[in-house]
């Protein structure tokens, strides 16, 4: 049974990263946000059910669809929104943008914008908690159409030759850009892909935050007292493009208004008040608490300055030589 | 000072950094109970064991991607390719994200990575294994270029690129790995970005490294017979680059000749040159010279490949050129 408290939070992480995805709409309609932003607006309840079934210190590793991660790890909404508005109070200084959000002091290493890249990284990370003994388990998120790279293939052989301590979710939201599964991946339940590795692998209902907490809950469980790798396929759904700039043209409106009807937020809202864990005045209030810190996030993201041009040549190096570019 | 060959002064700097930091390890392709594809590693699996010498599948983009996860959580991974005709297949992990990671994350992370691999050509082995790409790693920004050209550069080197926090790429060469040099028993390392003097001269400056350290050594004996005396500059680390260390040879020689056995479009001698004619475009006494390989996928056969690589002859021809 998931505690009371943790059900709660986790409706506040859904609602946080809704809210905050809106405003990030808004805002890179309004051209404050730059170049490339997917959103994650649909699929809450993988990031919040996986990553709150996990130890403070577990590193997290993820794809350029980064924000609910970063935000359900517990990162900062304001220096989320300063790192897309590009301002220096950014988590990554306003070096990293959207798709490459990182937060080491939070185990968080952040997005990779090349889909499946991130795999070999994640289980090399893996290779550090096992070699190091520390009891810590990687979790490493990737989308439908990282599962048909090569890296990808190579990361998971990795990871069960080595038994590495390292739990691969995929989120399949059926499409890669505008291309269907159907189209991309000669299986297209991808939990069976783990097969291949002689790896367990789950399917889940990643519309349903509790159901995707309680199967990590036991994964990570079983990951941790050293069963080697283990494959969670998250079924869910974006409701808007891929990124911004995608209108949606190869879905069909009944189809997203279909999975719309299942959507995490309101399904957990319910559950709670049915099973009393929370009142309705409980939830409103949180509903208010998520609006003034998203507006807050708004107001510091606006508020912050740009990084200084003296800051270009920064962090290229850890260690400096008089050889270098400098400005 | 005793004479090791390069590939045992590679070894010994391996398992001192590893007897020096439990934190590093060795990962890669036949680098365990082979003892590496050129000897490297040998003897490695026997005193550190398994754990710290990983045997690895043939999956050069996934050997990197490991070893940026691996020191992302704390380790020292020096990860063996091979060769450098591999690292290509590895690019998008080592350009993409061992270089760009530090930097796209504003600082929060330190990636100490060795990226060793054999490079160059002069044995038939054919287009896809006779590559010298210094020039692709250089042109990255957010990676550390090391390409030494004898067993104690080598040993030196290493060492440092071990203890770097920066993701370094050591480049060997093939053809170097059985050349013997003296290396002193004592513990030592060289820092980046300090050229060496292979051969002092005031007539003419050529910058060589790897296998071309040697050509220009030769180039030299036969140009000193005409009384030219050639000073050989081995910047011995392309990034970081010792420009002062050039600037000041050029200052006296007025002469420059760049030796690479990379193609020679848009090489490494290609950057080199602009420098150097940015700075010293009033004092040069000749325009400055590239000798590089033939701008050609490398061929198979004996004499074509032979035709392909730079030479010491065309390093005499080329100071000739603006001698006499």
């Amino acid at each position: 049974m998931i505690p009371a408290a943790d059900q709660i939070e986790m409706y506040r992480l859904m609602l946080l990263i809704r809210r905050l995805e809106e405003r990030v709409a808004e805002t890179y309609s309004e051209q404050r946000i730059g170049g490339f932003t997917h959103l994650y607006i649909g699929q809450e309840a993988v990031a919040v059910g996986a990553i709150t079934a996990l130890n403070h210190d577990d590193p997290v590793i993820d794809t350029y669809r980064d924000h609910g991660h970063f935000l359900a790890r517990g990162g900062d909404p304001n220096r989320f929104l300063a790192e897309l508005f590009g301002r220096d109070t950014g988590i990554c200084r306003g070096k990293g943008g959207s798709m490459h959000l990182a937060d080491v002091e939070r185990y968080f290493y952040g997005g990779t914008g090349i889909v499946g890249a991130s795999i070999p990284i994640a289980t090399g990370l893996a290779l550090a908690c096992q070699v190091r003994g520390d009891d810590r388990i990687v979790m490493s998120f990737f989308g439908d159409g990282a599962t048909n790279q090569g890296v990808w293939h190579e990361g998971l052989n990795f990871a069960k030759l080595w038994n590495l301590p390292v739990v691969f979710v995929c989120e399949n939201n059926f499409y890669g850009i505008g291309t269907d599964v159907r189209l991309a991946s000669s299986l297209t339940e991808v939990y069976k892909k783990a097969a291949g590795y002689g790896m367990p692998g789950f399917q889940v209902d990643g519309m349903d935050v509790l159901a995707v907490r309680q199967l990590c809950e036991e994964v990570v469980r079983t990951v941790r007292g050293g069963s080697g790798p283990v494959l969670v396929e998250a079924i869910c759904y974006r409701y808007q493009g891929h990124s911004m700039t995608d209108p949606g043209r190869y879905r069909a409106r009944a189809e997203e208004e279909l999975w719309r009807r299942r959507d995490p937020i309101p399904r957990l809202a319910k559950t709670l008040q049915a099973d009393g864990v929370a009142s309705a005045e409980r939830l409103a209030e949180i509903e208010r608490e998520v609006e003034q810190v998203t507006e807050a996030a708004v107001a510091f993201a606006e508020s912050s300055p740009p990084p200084p041009l003296s800051a270009l040549y920064e962090h290229v190096f850890a260690e400096r030589f008089p050889g270098d570019p400098h400005a | 000072m005793r004479e090791i060959r390069t590939h045992e002064a590679l070894n010994e700097a391996l398992a001192e950094e590893m007897r020096r930091d439990p934190n590093v390890f060795v990962m890669g392709e036949d680098v365990g109970l082979f003892g590496g594809t050129f000897r490297v590693t040998e003897h490695l699996l026997a005193e550190f064991g398994a754990k710290r010498v990983r045997d690895t599948p043939i999956a050069e983009a996934g050997i990197v991607g490991l070893a940026i996860g691996a020191a992302l959580g704390g380790l020292r991974p020096v990860p063996e390719l091979m060769t450098m005709n591999f690292a290509i297949v590895a690019m998008d992990q080592i350009i993409n994200h061992a270089a760009k990671l530090r930097y796209m994350f504003g600082g929060q992370v330190r990636l100490p990575i060795t990226i060793r691999a054999a490079g160059g050509g002069g044995t038939q082995k054919g287009a896809q294994h006779s590559h010298s790409i210094e020039s692709w790693f250089v042109n990255a920004p957010g990676l550390r270029v090391v390409i030494p050209s004898t067993p104690y550069d080598a040993k030196g080197l290493l060492k440092t690129a071990i203890r770097s926090d920066d993701v370094v790429v050591f480049i060997e060469h093939e053809m170097l790995y059985g050349v013997k040099g003296p290396v002193p028993e004592d513990e030592y390392a060289i820092p980046f970005g300090v050229a060496d003097v292979k051969r002092p001269g005031s007539d003419v400056t050529i910058v060589a490294w790897s296998r071309m350290v040697h050509e220009a050594l030769r180039a030299a004996e036969t140009l000193a017979q005409e009384g030219i005396e050639i000073e050989v500059i081995d910047p011995r680390t392309l990034d970081p680059f010792d420009w002062d260390g050039l600037y000041a040879s050029v200052a006296r020689t007025r002469r420059c000749v760049i030796a690479e056995e990379g193609w020679r479009t848009l090489g490494v001698g290609a950057e080199i040159a602009a420098r150097v004619q940015e700075r010293f475009f009033y004092e040069l006494d000749a325009p400055v010279q590239r000798v590089a390989a033939a701008d050609v996928p490398t061929p198979y056969a004996r004499e074509l490949e032979q035709a392909a690589l730079p030479h010491a002859a065309d390093i005499v021809r080329a100071v000739l050129k603006i001698t006499t």
